[in-house]
């Protein structure tokens, strides 16, 4: 591993070790560029991932208060934490689910293909689809995503098959056990995926894919990267000449420091990214870093998510198997006729005990409450995740009432549903309760929005730099050498789970940023 | 996490309170237990406090056959946190005081009334989430509800049953995939 010094200023620094930092991390290091990876959460192995379903939320959770208001209802039923994401080497690839789906033709450009929706800041992404196909299908390779490239798809598990009855007595035609970054075959030094569930609390085969066993030793092979565990980014430095040339960052002794940068890329999940340049606020920059156009932290959006639960009179023990590996593609297509614009999807699901009954069962206690859960053996799950609507005031903020460990103001989610976000969900909800119960389901219960996982949008990517932060590349309109490379940067949030785009837009971002430099043109 | 056998240790110097019980013949749980008896001792809690507590966590996650060993363990874990914390003590103590001594003893629909009232407040709140987070978590609850937990050290559920469901069809192998080590 290099060691670069801290005045070294031909350092590229990346901010945060996911899905974007991590391969953002690989790919420059493997050209021979300098790089200085910030990550504020520690470096695990599968080898310390607990298997106990409270401890290892405990060990991979960002846990650092934010607050939230609106009308979602994430709100009220989780108002100490409106988001769930990792704090690790690999960030929420640590803990993600391995759902590796494509952004769909049309959501690329889904102003244009839905038309005006009143209330909401829906633009099109300056990205052509045939663009990003091409990195998703470098992206597909190198994750190992099953159904892809010739990859295995995943077996089909109890809780599957229960989907796959159900959906096709429905009448849903496009059903599968889903695109995963879990290995079917032995590839990439891992084995294959043994069917342990608990895909969510970190994979001890190392079967799924996480930039924390693959993209980062990959990096540190190369010679180039400097890996700082435990740094905590505390703001963007910059010069007279409005470009960033330092991070200031508390190390693992609590020490500040200041690494100098000639390029900044900031990939800290959706929430922290933005918070992070409103917290480098300057003279120059009063409303926050690449501020200009006061987009930082708006558009916020998250997936129309939740879960359906169905019970039957047979065992199903949905528990066994990989967590995520069934997917129904049919309400996918966006069809006005349906009452919304956009598109979701079916995905598989199991939740462990006592993760259900807190996070995927809608509020409640008592006898009726309780006796869904009596029939747990039999109880077979799908998770919605759908296109959710940009709104300018769904932001993240600082709020100044809250402070982290660090002292400084804390992230506030807000988000007010809009009525399109409202139409998909009692959409999706009727469907699913449909299908179970088409299929015999002695009873089917809603559950909850839990905790948005999948955050997107808020420094997000447009052609006019007054509609966003970045422009095609990641790039801030406002600092050339200031790069967002996370989910931020989404211009909007399609219905795909993000992994994949992100881990398509770093590597596209890579090629940008060698070629940029090697023009002198940064 | 506590085990069923935490549940026969006695410690009479610090105790406040005890629970005791009796494990129900053919229990699942009996399968766990050291035997068929068990005790808890309080170290915030008196018994009487204890007794209702016990019945407020029942009320709040009724399952009519687990045994009172698998709630004890949450009333168990709730004196442990009063003793970690006064104003938790206060908050719980003034919340099963509001409750009345005969709450343990009452009948399904008072007890539900009862605790509907208090309902909004900060007490039922904590002990829902509390009763929820520590039930459903215990091993004891594992054996009731079937769930097997974690089959890392066992080998993942490859061999052991993911795909042993008989009562659909199976799914055609160009929606799934092949199972490894079955061709």
């Amino acid at each position: 591993m290099a060691k670069i010094d801290l005045n070294d200023d031909s350092a590229i620094v990346i901010i945060g070790s996911g899905a974007g930092g991590g391969t953002l991390s690989h790919e420059l290091t493997r050209r021979g560029h300098k790089v200085v990876l910030l990550e504020t959460g520690p470096r695990l192995s599968p080898q310390l991932f607990s298997q106990n379903p409270g401890e290892a939320f405990g060990q991979l959770t960002w846990l650092e208060p934010r607050t939230t208001s609106g009308t979602w209802g994430v709100s009220k039923d989780f108002p100490t934490l409106p988001v769930w994401i990792a704090k690790s080497v690999g960030g929420t690839t640590v803990h993600w689910t391995a759902a590796t789906p494509r952004l769909q033709r049309t959501e690329l450009k889904g102003r244009t293909n839905y038309g005006a929706i009143p209330g909401t800041s829906l633009i099109d992404w300056p990205i052509e689809y045939d663009e990003l196909l091409k990195y998703y299908q470098i992206a597909e390779k190198r994750l190992g995503v099953t159904r892809r490239n010739g990859n295995p798809g995943m077996p089909a598990s109890n809780n599957f098959k229960v989907m796959y009855a159900a959906a096709k007595k429905h009448g849903y035609k496009r059903v599968h056990t889903a695109y995963m970054a879990i290995n079917t075959t032995v590839r990439d030094g891992r084995g294959i995926c043994i069917q342990q569930g608990f895909c969510a609390q970190g994979c001890k085969s190392g079967a799924k894919w996480s930039t924390l066993y693959t993209e980062i030793p990959g990096a540190e092979a190369t010679g180039n990267l400097d890996l700082r565990i435990e740094s905590r980014a505390l703001r963007i430095g910059h010069g007279a000449d409005k470009r960033v040339n330092a991070v200031v960052y508390r190390d693992s002794k609590g020490q500040d420091q200041r690494q100098k940068a000639k390029l900044v890329c900031v990939a800290c999940n959706a929430i922290e990214t933005p918070r992070l340049l409103l917290l480098s606020e300057s003279a120059q920059f009063p409303k926050g870093l690449a501020n200009t156009s006061d987009q930082v932290g708006r558009n916020y959006v998250h997936h129309i998510t939740g879960f359906i639960w169905a019970t039957y009179d047979k065992p199903i023990e949905s528990w066994r198997g990989a967590t995520l590996a069934g997917l129904i593609e049919d309400e996918l297509p966006h069809n006005a006729k349906r009452g919304f614009a956009g598109g979701y999807h079916f995905e598989l699901i199991a939740l462990d005990l006592p993760s259900l009954p807190l996070a995927g069962l809608p509020y409640g206690w008592g006898r009726d409450w309780s006796s869904f859960l009596d029939d747990y053996r039999n109880m077979t799950g799908t998770f919605v995740n759908g296109e959710d609507m940009p709104r300018a005031d769904n932001r993240i903020t600082l709020n100044s009432n809250v402070k982290d460990p660090f002292g400084l103001p804390v992230a506030h989610v807000h988000v007010d549903e809009h009525d399109n976000d409202k139409a998909m969900r009692k959409h999706a909800q009727t469907q699913a309760t449909a299908m179970y119960e088409g299929l015999g389901a002695k009873r089917v219960v809603i559950g909850n929005t839990p905790p948005a996982t999948h955050n997107m949008g808020s420094a997000r990517m447009s052609k006019d730099p007054r509609d966003g932060v970045a422009n095609a590349w990641g790039q801030t309109h406002d600092i050339p050498n200031l790069f967002i490379s996370d989910g931020s940067a989404f211009t909007s949030s399609g219905s795909a789970n993000p992994t994949l785009t992100i881990v398509s837009l770093a590597l596209r971002q890579a090629d940008y940023i060698e070629r940029s430099l090697k023009a002198g043109s940064i | 996490m506590t085990r069923t056998n935490g549940i026969a240790r006695r410690d009479f110097l610090k105790s406040t309170g005890i629970l005791t019980g009796l494990l129900a013949v053919g229990s699942p749980l009996a399968l766990l237990a050291p035997s068929r008896t068990w005790a808890v001792d309080l170290t915030s809690l008196t018994s009487d406090e204890g007794a209702t507590l016990l019945s407020v966590t029942r009320t709040i996650a009724m399952h009519d056959k687990l045994d009172d060993a698998a709630y004890a363990l949450v009333v168990q874990s709730i004196d442990a946190d009063c003793a970690k914390d006064a104003a938790t003590r206060k908050l719980v103590k003034d919340g099963l005081a509001g409750l009345g001594a005969g709450f343990a003893k009452a009948g399904e629909a008072r007890r539900v009334a009862a605790l509907k009232e208090v309902e909004p407040t900060p007490f039922f709140q904590t002990m829902r989430i509390k009763t929820i987070s520590t039930l459903y978590a215990s091993p004891l609850a594992y054996a009731y509800f079937g769930y097997e937990g974690e089959a890392f050290s066992k080998g993942g559920y490859l061999a052991r049953g993911f795909n042993d469901l008989r009562w659909l069809p199976d799914p055609p192998l160009a929606d799934s995939g092949p199972v490894p080590g079955q061709g």
